[in-house]
């Protein structure tokens, strides 16, 4: 095995079994042990910080020449800089950290990684097992705190059992649905004497993923497909990790039939093709939010019918009968009833569709989606995304973010964080390929970026990486510049600074009278307690950025733009930061209220889209 | 509302039952019994779970969730018709000599036992369906009940057929 094999969804490492030919045992510590396990499963990069109970691992990790240890200021930033890393490279990503708070630092971003199902394996150290259970110095449960936001973790208590576990944990992480695994190992045992010998014997007897699809659900899939009138394909992020895009592609220029892409699976399918009618939901295109709610199929592919897609879902696309192909077979049923429900990995239920579908029309049924092409297209005519310039010569936030899209070299890794600028980043910026566009989707987790993008960086050195970020989410997470600049990982942000929790604020202004209650942040409140919208410049983003090791520069005029994110991709030898200061009172639209119907889809302020009667029906 | 009875083998492993119980509660779903213990096999427990249903959540829901757990191995549900379930309850009931026979001639009508008898009280014994144990308790109940235990329901199918047969296989395969 080479180092840069790695177990993936797509290339599942086989699984050792007792007939496989094991390596002679050598005599190791348990430290050296998880070294070298972390070797062979071809774990490449490690993000982390040492600590007292994680200390004996890091000191044979300190010769191994296959395994890198990126020394983060965080640990919530190693847990997302794993995170991009597997996001932007498809391999299992790796976080380390030591007992107690170290570990609970890393809660966050496995919970971040369970909600949109990211392949990754966080290793703890945990105090001695004599001292378990006797609140010990820096001893936290960490496997009963991420219990429920992990795919499943394991408490290692003994020298040997550590390849095992480290084998099974990166199997668990990477196959199936991928989530986290969090392994979390007693200092005692990364110190005892113990034997290594590679492959060790998993004994996973209650996990059996199922990935191949039921041809039976297939033929009745594509029954319903050329025999719709207004089919909808609704992709999500499994169709993504399932390395399926090249099928999809296949799938809907056979039939023809609109796809609709979500938050997670943004460069599934060309931004650019035909058949693309835009991200659905909450802040979704017209045309697909709509698509949906008057389609009369919706194939759902690696997708979960998320309440920030469906809306209120009892009122969730009335007419359409559900074909649901998922690889967890709880999403099927959970929020929405399938007519078809498919259990299987999704490159595989695409690949059977792409044939199911070749048969159905050889025997003549091919579907007709004239009409339903009409309607969608007189849609998109009128209601295409767009933004207005602000009128006092300020920076448009959607401007800076579409700029940076298409200034951006040729397979530009974008990572955002949360909020509106993540939106933005969603709408604006052209997704043509996979893995380019790195967010945090389910969780929403502010803070994402700059770690995710040192992530991806690390993962992809050729590839130039955007983080696309707040200046709320900046202040949360951007220490792990300090980290880029010194570990030569040269990623670039934009910061969208409006000077606000910007989302937030936009909530406020439409649904709490304009009262900004506490999410101005360049200014703290007055004597009146109310707080001024000037900004003060705390923190001097530039200054920060520049103490932090990195380029760093100020673009406040519209004029200026381009040659700024033209030099800051002229920069390669370290981090870049522009501080974009961009207007405040810009929305993000189109808008689904929380706890409305998707029916009352507002394309921009109080303008609700005209469907025109015939098409109530 | 409705009860479904679920038999679910599980590793014997630590930490087991607490991600049982942890999915039920994160989920929304409704524990009514629990009850726990080994098999014939040394590797599996079967854990007995009575799950009140509401509408909204579906039993599949339930099952589907519980199957993604690493260490569950299967997950039967038993239907009333074709499963014996039983639970068992101590009480101990407030007995003098004038109700003591009295006592006895209940325990006795439902073939329950007296396994304690002091001069204050008589503590029985009994097993059965949920039905059959309650009844019991509501002929006890006039005498005066100090204290009570009653274990969750198990349930094991009727006929030959054995719900452990394939998990063992399964287990001696990645053994």
């Amino acid at each position: 095995m080479t180092m840069t094999e790695q177990a993936t969804g797509a290339h599942p490492q086989p699984r050792p079994r007792s007939g496989g030919q094991q390596s002679a045992p050598e005599h190791v510590t348990g430290a050296q042990s998880l070294i070298r396990s972390l070797e062979e499963v071809g774990a490449d990069t490690v993000f982390g910080i040492p600590g007292g109970a994680i200390l004996p691992a890091y000191d044979p990790l300190m010769d191994s020449t296959r395994v890198r240890h990126v020394l983060v200021r965080h640990e919530q930033g190693a847990g997302h800089a794993a995170t991009g890393y597997a996001q932007a490279t498809g391999k299992v990503g790796v976080c380390m950290a030591t007992s107690g708070p170290g570990a609970t630092n890393l809660v966050t971003p496995i919970a971040d990684a369970h909600m949109d199902s990211v392949p990754l394996v966080a290793i703890t150290g945990q105090v001695a097992s004599k001292a378990i259970g006797t609140d010990a110095f820096q001893e936290a449960d960490i496997v009963g705190i991420t219990m429920p936001v992990t795919k499943h973790n394991f408490l290692v208590t003994k020298a040997e059992d550590i390849p095992r576990v480290i084998a099974q944990a990166f199997h668990i992480a990477s196959t199936g649905r991928p989530g986290p695994v969090l392994v979390d190992i007693a200092k005692d045992a990364l110190q005892a004497k113990t034997t290594f010998s590679w492959p060790p014997v998993m004994d996973l007897p209650g996990y059996r993923p199922v990935t191949k699809p039921h041809a039976k659900q297939i033929r009745e899939a594509a029954k319903l497909i050329t025999s719709a009138k207004r089919p909808v394909l609704y992709v999500g992020g499994g169709v993504l990790k399932a390395h399926a895009t090249a099928e999809l592609k296949v799938l809907a220029e056979l039939t023809g039939a609109p796809v609709t892409t979500t938050l997670m699976a943004l460069g599934a399918f060309p931004d650019s093709h035909e058949l693309h009618v835009g991200m659905p939901g909450m802040h979704g295109a017209v045309t697909a939010v709509t698509a949906l709610q008057k389609a009369d199929l919706i194939v759902a592919l690696g997708a979960r019918f998320d309440d920030r897609v469906t809306g209120k879902l009892d009122s969730f696309a009335p007419y359409a009968k559900i074909v649901h192909a998922d690889i967890d077979p709880a999403e099927i049923g959970k929020n929405r009833a399938a007519d078809v429900p498919i259990v299987g990995d999704a490159r595989e239920v695409i690949a059977d569709l792409v044939q199911a579908v070749q048969k159905e029309h050889s025997e003549g049924h091919t579907g007709d989606y004239s009409a339903w092409w009409k309607d969608l297209n007189r849609w998109r005519e009128t209601y295409p995304l767009g933004y207005e310039q602000p009128d006092n010569g300020s920076l448009s936030p959607q401007q800076v973010i579409e700029r940076v899209g298409q200034l951006a070299p040729e397979g530009t890794i974008f990572a955002a964080g949360v909020g509106q600028h993540q939106m933005w980043a969603a709408h604006y910026i052209q997704y043509e390929k996979p893995a380019t566009w790195l967010n945090s989707g389910g969780a929403g987790t502010m803070g994402y970026a700059v770690p995710a993008a040192m992530g991806a960086k690390a993962g992809a050195p050729d590839r130039t990486v955007w983080a696309i970020d707040g200046d709320g989410c900046f202040q949360m997470t951007n220490q792990e510049l300090t980290t880029c600049a010194l570990n030569n990982i040269p990623i670039k942000v934009a910061i969208i600074n409006n000077g606000a929790l910007g989302m937030v604020r936009q909530w406020q202004t439409l649904f709490y009278n304009q009262r900004y209650s506490n999410t101005v942040l360049h200014s703290g409140p007055e004597a009146d307690g109310k707080q001024p919208s000037a900004g003060t410049r705390i923190p001097d983003f530039v200054k920060l950025s520049e103490a932090m090791g990195c380029y760093a520069i100020r673009c406040e005029s519209p004029d200026e733009l381009d040659k700024v994110i033209e030099e800051a991709n002229s920069i390669n030898d370290r981090p870049v930061v522009i501080d974009f200061i961009v207007h405040e009172d810009a929305m993000v639209w189109p808008m689904v209220a929380a706890g409305t119907s998707n029916d009352e889809v507002m394309f921009a302020r109080d303008v609700r889209p005209d469907f025109g009667d015939n098409e109530d029906d | 509302m409705s009860k479904h009875t679920l038999s679910v083998l599980v590793e014997n492993k630590p930490g087991v039952l607490a991600r049982i119980t942890a999915l039920f509660s994160r989920r929304g779903f409704n524990i009514d019994s629990l009850a726990v213990g080994v098999t014939e096999h040394p590797e599996i427990s079967r854990i007995t779970i009575v799950v009140n249903v509401i509408e909204a959540l579906p039993l599949e829901q339930v099952t589907k969730q519980l199957n993604k757990l690493v260490n569950v191995l299967k997950i039967v549900e038993l239907e009333a018709g074709s499963a014996v379930q039983r639970e068992l309850v101590l009480v101990k009931v407030r007995a003098d000599n004038e109700t003591r026979s009295q006592i006895v001639e209940i325990v006795q009508l439902f073939r329950a036992k007296t396994v304690d008898v002091s001069p204050e009280a008589v503590t029985v014994e009994a097993t059965g369906s949920s039905d059959k144990l309650s009844a019991m308790l509501k002929m006890l109940e006039p005498y005066g009940i100090k204290e009570l235990v009653q274990s969750g329901t198990i349930a094991i199918g009727r006929g030959a057929r054995s719900i452990t047969d394939r998990s063992l296989r399964s287990l001696d395969r990645s053994a």
